[in-house]
């Protein structure tokens, strides 16, 4: 059974999501949600990208024409990269959260706003 | 010697990270062994990038390879058309780019020994500093748009460790978290682009994906999102908010460090522009596009300078401004370069941008060193509250005038020297061009004048001052005389590295795509 461009149309959904909360959400975690949320869809998109129909193994000595149905690692190398890089930017954000808390007692962007203009 | 060279593509990113994992062990045995090793790495790093870019442009500037591993065995580079290894392009621009990073971040080690000596905690800065360092060189000098982008978030997290350093400023977290978000989507965007070009195309190397690049709907999308995040790392108007806070907020070395991070973002613009996608939209309409982009930040740069009360942020919105000199030069070549016999002055123009690169690198690097000492000497960051330091440290204030009259484009400093040149070009496009970059110009000019009365001159200070320690005048001094020696001879410098550099984006993407393609093919 074929599901098609389902895939795509989650990735698109969970980006636009992502993008709401970043922008409209005031709270720094529930930012910092929209950002992994980001993520996640860019990550499913390489994965999706990664799969060709009827594509060979990636061994050059055979490469088929067109180049294009042979199926490479890069797509999960870069997905691997990316999860391990959002894993630490995450973590930083969230340190980031952390420390904003314990100098102004609140996680709330707008009272956070010393460094306007 | 020759294997030095022949390897130092490679060894420029390779050294500074090896360094930035080697530092928290090697400052257990204390402060002196970890100042003379990070010494020692970044020297080394400077001087491979001396020598790589001194070799490259005596050889005549001609575009290579670096190919990671496989060389020696003779394993062809080439499979069925795909470069498939993992490869450094360096042509004049990335060369170019090299350089400027080199003298900042020699400079930038040297300040900041002096600015961790009375506190503690420096080692985990160092650590960060050499690895910021690994990125911006990956940045510049890869071929691959995979590796580009795991260097691109390299500096991020780097960048953003550094913002975010001294943890008990309420306002360095803030700025911290600002930035992190932003250069995390920024990340995100060319992220999304590259896998858009690669289930496109199959291959991610840049020389490739220029040589088979269309004109669809998706290679439009890829350029557009490509372009939105690297202008939002790079700080340009209306994607800036970060800019000011990052390099005001971040210690004061590390904000001369941010500005080489934000040219190399801005780097990539230009490689992607010219390069990849230099067949996918006419070359008039994506130069105008930076064009607008220059003027905006141009202008908010400088009239948010205006009303600033605190130095660094001042010299901060300084810094964006220029970002917007170097979009204004490259941009007008860009938008003349399509026409059947391209202009001479569009040459100028890119000349002129890229110039004004190592110009700015020099005198905000400058600024940022000066401020720093003030901030450290006055004990506050707000121009109000200062006053007469000319009293006490008489070298600082010569360095600070010296970097504020040549960000201002005044003669005989550097900034005169490639601001004219982008006048001169943009002004036979469109005088409008012009006419704003100059009338900014002036503004930058009477805001700093602004800024130096008030730090520096005016009735002898009360307490006691703290002068600049040697340390941070060394620095600083290296500096004035690249700031000088630039605007005194810009003959010399724009003919022997920045024409070759500009080269490399006017003679469009051939040479850049045959190096790879033309390998082992």
């Amino acid at each position: 059974m074929s599901i098609g461009n389902f895939p795509f149309v989650v990735a698109a959904l969970l980006i636009v999501l992502g993008l709401y909360a970043l922008l409209f959400k005031r709270n720094l975690i529930k930012m910092v949600i929209g950002i992994s949320l980001i993520e996640t869809g860019v990550n499913l998109f390489l994965v999706m990208a990664g799969y060709r129909t009827g594509g060979m193994a990636p061994i050059y000595t055979l490469a088929p024409t067109p180049i294009r149905d042979m199926v490479l690692p890069t797509p999960q190398a870069l997905t691997l990269t990316s999860i391990v890089i959002g894993l630490a930017t995450t973590a930083l954000l969230l340190s980031f959260a952390v420390f904003i808390h314990r100098h102004y007692g609140t996680l709330d962007i707008q009272e956070i706003k010393e460094l306007n203009g | 010697m020759n294997a030095l060279l022949v390897h130092a593509p490679v060894l420029l990113v390779a050294v500074p990270l090896l360094g930035a994992f080697a530092v928290p062990i090697l400052g257990k045995l204390g402060r002196g062994v970890r100042d003379a090793f990070v010494g020692l790495i970044i020297a080394a790093t400077a001087a491979l990038a001396g020598l790589l870019a001194a070799n490259f442009f005596a050889a005549g500037a001609v575009p290579f390879v670096y190919q990671l591993g496989g060389q020696s065995v003779g394993i062809p580079l080439l499979s069925g058309g795909i470069p498939i290894r993992i490869l450094f392009e360096i042509d004049g621009l990335s060369a170019f780019m090299a350089l400027i990073t080199a003298l900042i971040t020699l400079t930038g080690a040297v300040f900041s020994f002096s600015y961790w000596r009375n506190r503690s905690g420096g080692t985990l800065y160092f650590s960060l500093f050499l690895l910021l360092t690994a990125g911006i060189f990956g940045m510049e000098l890869t071929g691959d748009l995979f590796n580009f982008f795991v260097f691109l978030e390299i500096t991020s997290i780097a960048a953003c460790g550094l913002i975010g350093f001294r943890v008990w400023l309420r306002r360095s977290q803030e700025a911290g978290f600002k930035v992190m978000a932003l250069y995390t989507l920024s990340g995100l965007f060319v992220l999304l682009a590259i896998g858009l070009l690669y289930s496109e195309y199959g291959g991610l190397n840049i020389g490739y994906l220029a040589s088979t690049i269309g004109t669809g709907i998706l290679d439009k999308v890829a350029l557009g999102l490509l372009l939105t995040g690297l202008a939002m790392k790079a700080g340009a108007v209306p994607l800036h908010m970060w800019a000011p806070d990052a390099y005001g907020e971040a210690p004061a070395p590390m904000s001369a460090v941010l500005v080489a991070n934000s040219q190399a973002s801005l780097y990539a613009v230009f490689r992607i522009v010219f390069t990849l996608f230099s067949a996918t939209v006419s070359a008039t309409a994506l130069g105008w596009i930076l064009i607008v982009l220059a003027l905006l930040t141009i202008f908010v740069g400088v009239t948010m300078a205006l009303v600033q009360s605190d130095i660094k942020r001042l010299v901060a919105y300084g810094a964006v401004s220029q970002i917007g000199y170097m979009l204004l030069g490259v941009g007008v070549g860009l938008a003349v370069s399509a026409q059947a016999a391209p202009p001479a002055y569009g040459f100028v123009a890119i000349q002129g941008g890229l110039f004004h690169m190592l110009n700015d690198a020099a005198c905000v690097g400058l600024l940022f060193f000066a401020s720093g000492a003030v901030i450290r000497a006055a004990g506050t960051r707000d121009l109000n509250r200062m006053g007469g330091l000319a009293h006490h440290m008489k070298w600082t204030t010569v360095f600070f005038a010296i970097g504020a009259f040549a960000l201002a484009g005044v003669p005989p400093f550097n900034g005169f020297a490639s601001k004219f040149l982008i006048y001169e070009a943009s002004f036979q496009l469109s005088p409008f061009l012009s006419i704003v970059a100059i009338l900014s110009s002036i503004l930058l000019l009477a805001v700093f004048v602004k800024g130096f009365q008030a730090a520096f001159l005016g009735p002898r200070p009360s307490q006691p001052v703290e002068k600049a320690p040697v340390g941070m005048l060394v620095p600083m001094a290296v500096l004035a005389v690249f700031v000088i020696g630039l605007g005194l001879f810009p003959g010399f410098f724009v003919d022997h590295i920045v024409t070759p550099a500009a080269k490399a984006l006017w003679d469009g993407p051939a040479a850049y795509i045959t190096t790879v393609i033309g390998l082992g093919g």
